[in-house]
Formats: structure tokens, sequence, C-alpha cells
């Protein structure tokens, strides 16, 4: 299954080779996690506060879907 | 030397100095200027007229030593744009001078009989009035470069643009920041028309031989001052170099558009396709790359975290401090704009003309809505700020707002509740900001109760922002933790670590508790609030306000926003039950 992820803030420091808003097109066995994908990734679990998956808050065990638009967030706020 | 009011009367040109009366010794920031305002202002009155007044206060920590992120003044009157009581608070120099002289709020109450203008020149010895004849018609920028080359030690500058001498409904009240730029407004509400209408340009404020903050128990303020600092230095959020000192407020752009809550469009989309190219990394990037401006830049001295930025033009020169989040969206997403260089140069037209950014971004979308410009016209929309700079008939119309500028062109998609427009964050995808705009006593106003911690960043919890439910309950905590945080003269920005880090919260308490001498800890803060929540409720129910009010636009509850295609469903008993308790039912 393929799905697209995305990394802002002070992630992107992890994924350098990224654009701003950028996707990362990843290949993956069924069943592979939201955490396992951060692993692979080299995003630092501590560092990541909130993943969302098509829009929608999403959990560390959560497993990926065939089309999946996951996002790792950092600590943000503001406004 | 206790605390004193500055009473500054602009009919008669006198000013007094008052003993801080027993009802709002208490009280200080917002908490001081929803008392005063409430005590003093007649709820009914024309907010433009003789009876409203201007009442300026600094925080219960501003002024003192090293107390960090303090540098927030709070500003209070009738609001003209939406009719409620209203405080709007700003950074820049002015908090920790107006502290430092001793004085616990300014009321600016008359007006000058035959109709001249006025700078205020506030020192040690009392008040001045000089003619503003030489600053009238001219934008802040130059303003606030002029009251620096005529008075001495860099003094803090209030003042008013254009926009606010035409006492217009989005006027805000301008502060200069260390640089002597004017990027700190108190912008919501259109106070800037209110200190228009008292005849007052600008008010210089020169704290030099001031006798200072009084603090009742140093070692106590020292305390909760250590768990504070520590708090925000080591959250991710705040730290140096984290999420807020990289980026700015503007690290939400891309976060917000990926929860599917930016307002895009005049509210007609969750999502904008150019959200990336007007975010804080985009900010970041070409401040990089022109070599030129700046990221973690602090909008007064002292603070900690430093969020601002000074943004660069093509050349290198410095365009405008600062592009923050709701500003770049209210520019950007919202006109569907997304060149950063236009959002900075409107970002200016704002900064000088005295414009709330919020409210002029979503005036400029919503005469795109109306027909006036394309979506996305990016020249067009600089132009409409030449209309206002102007004063054309349709400046005039723009800039008094969202709901004028709708009525001109026959436009039913109005984003605004109480009158005043939304920020950042679409209440159809995160329903307990929705909560907080519907029933904020200021009319539509993030800061409030700014649920989007929780809903979105996971900050002090997580919550379902789509979700109804325990949304009542969370809007009201957080407008109350807010009402309080909003009389310290600490930055808003200091409640996201100490939401996280215990200690942090109940430093932020102990070191008002050392300054005032007032038994308060982290306890006390949301009943506080709540106290403060309750003043201003009372003021606008006799301004004539009710439950019905307290209602979010009705096009939210039947056009379904993408891509959640999500429309308001919080049942209206819900909102209803956020201030509840204010008559005791």
């Amino acid at each position: 299954m393929q799905v697209e992820v995305r990394v802002f803030a002070t992630l992107r420091h992890y994924l350098p080779e990224l654009g701003v808003g950028e996707a990362k097109i990843l290949d993956l066995a069924e069943g592979t996690t939201l955490d396992e994908i951060r692993e692979s990734l080299g995003l630092p679990a501590e560092e990541v506060k909130v993943i969302m998956v098509n829009h929608i808050q999403a959990y560390p065990d959560d497993p990926a879907r065939d089309g999946d638009r996951i996002t790792y967030i950092p600590a943000v706020a503001g406004g | 030397m206790a605390r004193k009011i500055l009473r500054i009367n602009m009919a008669e040109l006198s000013h007094a100095y008052e003993e801080v009366p027993a009802k709002w010794a208490k009280w200080a920031g917002r908490g001081l200027t929803s008392a005063i305002v409430a005590d003093e202002v007649e709820p009914t009155c024309h907010p433009l007229g003789p009876n409203n007044k201007l009442v300026i206060a600094p925080g219960w920590v501003s002024g003192t030593p090293a107390a960090p992120s303090s540098g927030r003044t709070s500003f209070g009157g009738k609001s003209p744009l939406t009719g409620t009581i209203k405080e709007s608070n700003a950074g820049g120099l002015s908090s920790q001078k107006i502290g430092k002289l001793g004085i616990a709020a300014i009321i600016l109450e008359g007006m000058p009989k035959d109709g001249a203008w006025y700078t205020l020149v506030i020192n040690k010895d009392g008040v001045k009035f000089d003619s503003a004849d030489d600053l009238l018609g001219k934008g802040m920028y130059e303003v606030d470069e002029l009251l620096w080359k005529k008075y001495p030690n860099e003094p803090a500058v209030i003042g008013i643009g254009q926009v606010g001498e035409n006492k217009l409904s989005n006027a805000g009240v301008s502060v200069n920041d260390p640089e002597n730029k004017p990027g700190r407004y108190a912008g919501r509400g259109g106070l800037g028309a209110v200190m228009g209408a008292r005849g007052v340009k600008a008010i210089v404020v020169d704290d030099t031989d001031g006798p200072g903050v009084e603090i009742a128990d140093m070692e106590l303020f020292k305390t909760g001052r250590k768990k504070l600092t520590d708090a925000i230095t080591s959250h991710d959020l705040t730290k140096p170099g984290g999420g807020l000192n990289s980026f700015g407020t503007n690290v939400l752009m891309n976060i917000i558009n990926e929860a599917g809550g930016l307002p895009t469009r005049n509210f007609s989309a969750g999502q904008f396709e150019g959200a990336s190219k007007i975010s804080g990394e985009m900010v970041a990037e070409m401040v990089e790359k022109r070599e030129a401006g700046m990221t973690g830049h602090g909008c007064h001295p002292g603070c900690v975290i430093k969020c601002s930025n000074i943004y660069p033009d093509e050349n290198g020169e410095e365009l405008v401090s600062c592009v923050e989040y709701e500003t770049a969206w209210a520019m950007g997403a919202n006109c569907g704009i997304d060149d950063l260089d236009y959002v900075a140069k409107m970002t200016r037209e704002c900064n000088d003309l005295g414009l709330d950014t919020i409210e002029a971004g979503n005036t400029v979308a919503i005469a795109m809505e109306g027909g006036v410009l394309e979506f996305g016209d990016k020249e067009g929309a600089l132009g409409l700020y030449e209309e206002i700079r102007q004063m054309t008939p349709l400046g005039r119309i723009l800039g008094q707002g969202v709901e004028a500028t709708a009525k001109a062109f026959g436009v039913h998609r109005i984003p605004t509740v109480k009158g005043q427009s939304m920020p950042a964050y679409e209440p159809r995808a995160i329903k307990g900001i929705g909560v907080t705009y519907a029933t904020s006593t200021m009319g539509a106003d993030h800061t409030a109760g700014y649920t989007i911690a929780p809903e979105i960043a996971g900050i002090g919890g997580k919550v379902d922002p789509l979700t109804d439910e325990g949304k009542a309950e969370l809007s009201l905590t957080f407008q109350a933790a807010t009402a309080f945080v909003d009389c310290t003269g600490y930055c808003l920005f200091i409640a996201f670590p100490i939401l996280d880090i215990p200690e942090g919260w109940a430093g932020m308490a102990e070191s008002v508790a050392g300054v005032t001498g007032m038994a308060i800890t982290g306890d006390d803060v949301v009943p506080m609030g709540k106290e403060i929540l309750k003043i201003e409720r009372d003021f606008n129910t006799r301004a004539g306000f009710t439950a019905q009010d307290d209602r979010p636009p009705e096009f939210m509850r039947y056009e379904e926003l993408p891509p959640h295609n999500e429309v308001w469903t919080v049942k209206d008993e819900v909102l209803d039950e956020v201030y509840s308790w204010v008559n005791g039912k």
C-alpha cells in the first residue's frame, strides 16, 4: 500500500529534503502502524505531539491504510 | 507607593491621580479595564459619543524585574464594532512603562470642546497636553518616528492611524515595539475609534525616574517567576528554538489546514491549496533566503518566547513586523491569496493605517464575495487598502469592517458574532472554538477561550475537534482562565506551557501573589476569571444583549464545509449553558 506523509514546523529538520508542505510517498506493508512509520522516518516520539490521518486526529497504534494522508505534528499553538 | 488611577479629562484638558477604590483594588489589566468600564460607562451609550471612555491598564506583573513575557497592555471601553464591552490587549513598550510609573489604569474621558487633537505626554511629573496638529493624517510608522524624535528616552507610543482619526469601527490602537515600529495592536473591536473620539492621536509614556512597581513579597514573586520561566523555556512550543520561536504563531497555518479548519475564501472551505506558501515555515525560509529580517523577534523587552518576526522584501529591506498567523490567514487564505510578499505588504498597510488585520482581511474577503474583486486578486486587494488610506466612500465602508461591507455589497455569508468577524479557525471543523466565538463577551474572538490548544494541538489534554460533547464546559474553562491571564500582564502564550506543566501554573499565580500581596494560588485562576466574565456579561446584558446574540452565523447551520463536510451542530441550549451560572440558573 502507499501513503503520503507530511511533517511540519520543527519536525522538518528530520526530513530536510521535503519542501514546505511537500509529501513523502511511502510504500508499506499492510498493517504498518503510524508509530512504525514515525520510527522509520527518524522522528523522535517525544517530539510528535499529534498525528493526523486524512484531517482527523489519529493515534500511534492505528494502522495506516492505502491512500492515507498522514501528518506528524510537533508542539504548535499561537494565533 | 500604591498604584494610582490616572484620570484624564479631554473636555477640561485636566488630569488627576486618584486612589484605587477598594472595589477595583484586586484587579489589573483586563479585570481592571472591564471593572472600570462596567462602573463608569453607560452600557447604552454611543461608543463614539461623550459618555464612552478608553481605559488603559498594565497587568499585575508588568514593570516588575524580569517577569517573563509580561508586556501586555489592556485597552477597554464600549466597542463601536460590537456594541459590547471590549478588552483588547497588545504587546510593545507601553505596559511595563505605565506600570513603572505606578499607574494602575489610565481613564481617558470626555471630548475636546474645540475639536482639537492632542498628543498626551505622560511621565513622572504628570500629563502634558501637546497639540497633535503635526501628526494628523499621518500613518503610525511616521507618527512613531516623529514622536521618538520629539520626546526623549525612547518612550512608549500608543497611537491611532488615519482609520482611528476618522472614527471607523475597525480602528485598532497601536503600540510601538522595541525598534519603534507600529506592529503591536490592540486591534479588535474598534478601540482606536474610541481613542479618536477623545481627540487623542497619540499617548507618549516616559517612565524615567518613575517609582516602579511595588512588590509585596519579593521572595514569593521570585519563586513564582522562576517556576514560570522554567516552564516557558522548557516546553517544546515556547522554548528557545521551539515552534513559536522558530516559526511564530504562523506555525499553525499548515496544521490548521491539515485539520480542515482553515477558513478559506470567506469561510467557504476548510482548506487552502496555497497554505504552505503563506505559512510560518515559508516566512522562515524567506528570512534565510533573503538574508534579511529575522525570526525569533521579541515584541517587548523581557520576552522569553519571542514569537514575532521581521519580514524582509525582495531587496532585503524590512517590510513589516510581523507576519503572524491570523494576519497571514486573513490576508491570505481567506482572500484566496498565496503570495507572502503581498500578505506582508497588506499587513504593513494595516499597521500604518491603524486597522485590525483580522477584520481587515475578512472585510476584503467579503468585498471579493460581493463582486468588488475576484478571490486571489492580490493587486486588487492591496488597492483596497489605498481606498481606505484615501478615505474614499468605498474605503470608509471597508474601514467599518465585515458587517458594514457585507450590507453594502449584498453578501449573506457573514462570519461574525456580535458584529465582530471570526479569526482563523473554522467553527464547523473545530466546535469548541465556535462555542467560544458564539458566547464570548467580546464577539468572535479566539483569544477569549482558546480551545484550539486541546482540540488541535494536544496541549492541556486532547479533545476531538469535531464532536459537540463537552464543548460548553471546555470553552467556559478556557474563557475564565484567559480572563485571569489577561489581568497578569503576561502574554497569553504562557498558558500553553503551564497547561502542560503544573509547576508553571502555580508559579504564575505565585508571581501575582508576590506582587499584589493577595493570597492567590493556581486554584484561584478560574474562579477569579469567572468574576471578570460576570462583570463583562452584566455590562452586555445592560447594553441589550441576550442569549439570542450568542449564536454563530446562520449560514454555518446549512452550508457544509469541506473537507469534513460538517455543518454547525452544537445546540443552542448548549451555548446557553456556557453563561447560565451568571444569573444563577
